[in-house]
């Protein structure tokens, strides 16, 4: 885990306080219900949505079979094409490669495109550490550095803020960080994208250095893919000299093919748009166009370890799209800061655990942050069964023990012990029944309380079904 | 249909709290001239066991279950979540218990129940091809899907035509009606504020409606919202779908 995340409450805690935090459901419920309508009608365009889904989902599981192989293809492609491939284990060696190779150009700033890889590591805090300032140029990564505030949402990371909240931030804080904001500044979004367009061109034409993700990297020709729809990527891909990408080693696709399943279905599950707006590609460095030094940092942190895991490895076929988060309904009252992750919502919930591991009372929480309802498989675009991982990530949470988990274990036996004697269970059934009338509407204590806070406790019947049954009817021999 | 072995698997939380539901499944049933049996060895399916992490404790119920139903044509249960239980997560526990050395009796065991086990609606529409079952039910109602009876079973308009079909019945479209309503098991106690908000707007949709009653087809979503239901003092009632089915003119559900 990054320092950024470190002493950050268990899911329930934070959630139940986002929960009580108005304007931030009213900002969620908003922008969730616009997309979730919006992406439900950009898939039912397409025939053939059923078998795009299949398609990317055995894309991903045979190129992550065989990820070995297609890695090395890549370095090798990337080489080729006048790129250099650096390995990082983990988030601190990858942060020092890229700090390093930063401080080779005598540089002290870089312009960032919207990476989900470096949030994960930290990038941004680490290279502040070593004096060299990142400006994030996606626009609600923008909002997100200015406001001194973290993302809570994967495509759209300040989701959580409306736009009077960023008018405030834009005029308070953008002076600290270059070009102030234009006064008066109003909410309306044309102004305000306006106010964010004039900040970051300076930035573009001034830097040297660019640090990117990538969404997809092909192994065929060592082309790295980035998908964004503002233009700012297109910006920093193209003019600073040198160029670092980080891109998380399951990011590898073997061929163009493959990769046109994607084009199509992130966009459409993402934004919901039939195509993507800026889609910049680039395979090493071309004399006299785009970056003379070009830099791949391939990042495993963790991604190897869940590889090894038969069931939760689907998670790794994710491809970022969002669409998980918008359909979630925990997501949407819960906010994405609960996750303690750049991963919020679903995807999050069975990422996180993977990459991080379940020692810290907020990673085991968040294989339980949800009721498995199931919306999140249902929209995903590479068919991840959430639900399943979030299963048998909580076997592994259980098994582990800890906090809470040790008496919970004691009783599901107690429990299954009277389970698995059913005259056991009768009676303890009639129990029930015989004392129904003393039985309190709510149940004091902390740990009760849970249940009966904001419902009262079922009625118990007269008598249990298995009584009624004996009394009006005959259970034949067992066939 | 006498021919056909048909079991009832009420499900324990129908058997413990909700012995209306199962009996009144008994009786479309047998109004529909199924003869159908409850084997007593049946207990709970093991749902909230291996919802919570803890497969291996489900294993012994996943064993006296698939024994209970062993030699019945048909498994019937008024409860999507039970049957998703049954159909989705007994291979693959079974599967599991093969890999982990533990036989391979169980797999084939659990795949046999899988393929025999009935949602109620499913059993209704599917093997006995009816949707109208003589039901007579004057009131307003409004129905809430369950995310397993929804997603994992794909019930789609089965229960919607057999609630269509009964006479006097008006049904009304409730909001945003395939949202989940919160319960989800141990979701319910191991996050109850977002459990809260999440029944507190399913409730808030259904009152909406003007609908007398909130039908579903999964008590374990029904009780989690009768609880707030009751909490708040609200009119709105909550009632499983096979209630209202068995409810005919002769004898009318009060």
């Amino acid at each position: 885990m990054t320092g950024t995340y470190l002493g950050m409450p268990a899911f329930p805690r934070a959630a139940a306080a986002a929960t009580q935090d108005t304007r931030l459901r009213a900002n969620l419920t908003r922008a969730t219900g616009t997309i979730r309508a919006k992406r439900a009608q950009a898939i039912a365009e397409l025939d053939d949505w059923t078998q795009l889904r299949a398609a990317g989902a055995a894309i991903k599981d045979r190129t992550l079979r065989h990820l070995d192989h297609y890695l090395e293809q890549l370095e090798a492609a990337v080489t080729r094409a006048g790129g250099v491939v650096h390995w990082a284990a983990d988030a601190t060696e990858a942060n020092r490669i890229v700090a390093d190779l930063i401080k080779a150009t005598g540089e002290s700033e870089v312009v960032k495109v919207k990476s989900m890889a470096t949030q994960e590591i930290g990038l941004n805090e680490a290279l502040a550490a070593e004096g060299i300032t990142a400006y994030e140029t996606d626009l609600a990564e923008l909002i997100v550095q200015l406001g001194d505030d973290l993302p809570s949402h994967i495509l759209v990371p300040a989701i959580h803020k409306n736009r009077a909240e960023i008018r405030d931030i834009f005029s308070e804080s953008m002076s600290q960080w270059g070009r102030p904001a234009p006064e008066p500044l109003t909410d309306d979004p044309a102004e305000l994208a306006e106010a964010a367009r004039l900040h970051l061109r300076e930035k573009f034409l001034r830097a040297k250095v660019a640090v990117s993700g990538g969404n997809f990297m092909v192994a065929e020709t060592g082309t790295v893919v980035v998908v964004e729809s503002e233009g700012n990527g297109r910006m920093c891909l193209t003019l600073p000299q040198t160029l670092i990408s980080v891109v998380g080693i399951e990011k590898v696709v073997p061929t163009w093919r493959d990769l046109e399943v994607f084009l199509q279905t992130l966009p459409r599950s993402s934004t919901a748009e039939r195509m993507n707006p800026y889609t910049s590609m680039w395979s090493g460095t071309t004399e006299g166009d785009g970056p003379r030094e070009f830099h791949l940092v391939l990042l495993d942190n963790g991604r190897t370890a869940t590889l090894t895991d038969e069931v939760g490895r689907q998670a790794l076929r994710c491809i970022r799209c969002s669409a998980c988060l918008n359909v979630c309904p925990v997501y949407e009252r819960a906010g994405g800061h609960a996750y303690g992750s750049p991963y919020p919502g679903p995807i999050g919930a069975i990422l996180t655990p993977q990459l991080r591991g379940t020692s810290t009372e907020l990673d085991a929480s968040l294989p339980y942050a949800s009721s498995l309802c199931g919306a999140c498989y249902e929209v995903c675009p590479v068919a991840i069964d959430i639900p399943e991982v979030l299963v048998h990530l909580r076997e592994r949470v259980a098994e582990q023990g800890g906090a809470g988990h040790r008496l919970e274990k004691a009783a599901i036996r107690a429990a299954g012990w009277v389970l698995d004697h059913p005259a056991v269970l009768a009676a303890a059934e009639r129990t029930a029944s015989r004392t129904r009338r003393l039985h309190p509407r709510r149940l004091p204590g902390p740990g009760s309380g849970a249940w009966s806070e904001s419902r009262d406790l079922p009625r118990i019947p007269a008598a249990p079904f298995r009584d009624w049954w004996r009394a009006n009817r005959t259970t034949k021999e067992r066939p | 249909m006498n021919s056909l072995r048909v079991a009832l698997f009420p499900t324990c939380v129908n058997d413990a709290v909700h012995p209306a539901t199962a009996i009144a499944t008994v009786t479309v049933l047998e109004r529909l001239g199924v003869e159908v049996d409850f084997p007593f060895e049946q207990t709970c399916c093991g749902q909230p066991q291996y919802n919570t992490g803890y497969r291996r404790e489900a294993e012994p119920l996943v064993r006296r279950m698939t024994q209970a139903f062993g030699g019945y044509d048909h498994v019937v249960a008024p409860s999507g979540s039970c049957v998703a239980m049954v159909r989705d997560n007994y291979p693959r526990l079974g599967s599991r218990a093969a890999a982990e050395g533990r036989g391979d009796d169980l797999a084939d065991q659990a795949r046999s129940l899988a393929g025999r086990v009935h949602e109620f609606t499913e059993f209704l529409v599917d093997v006995l091809g009816v949707t109208d079952v003589g039901a007579y039910f004057p009131h307003t109602v409004t129905y809430h899907p369950s995310c397993h009876g929804l997603r994992a079973l794909g019930l789609g308009d089965r229960p919607r035509r057999l609630l269509e079909a009964v006479e006097g019945l008006e049904l009304v479209e409730l909001p945003g009606a395939d949202e989940c309503c919160g319960f989800g098991g141990t979701f319910a106690v191991k996050n109850p504020h977002v459990s809260a908000a999440m029944g507190a707007d399913k409730i808030r949709n259904a009152e909406a409606t003007g609908a007398r009653v909130l039908c579903g087809a999964d008590n374990s979503c029904l009780m989690h919202l009768d609880g707030m239901l009751r909490r708040q003092g609200s009119d709105l009632r909550p009632l499983h779908l096979a209630e209202i089915l068995a409810s005919t003119r002769t004898e009318p559900l009060q």
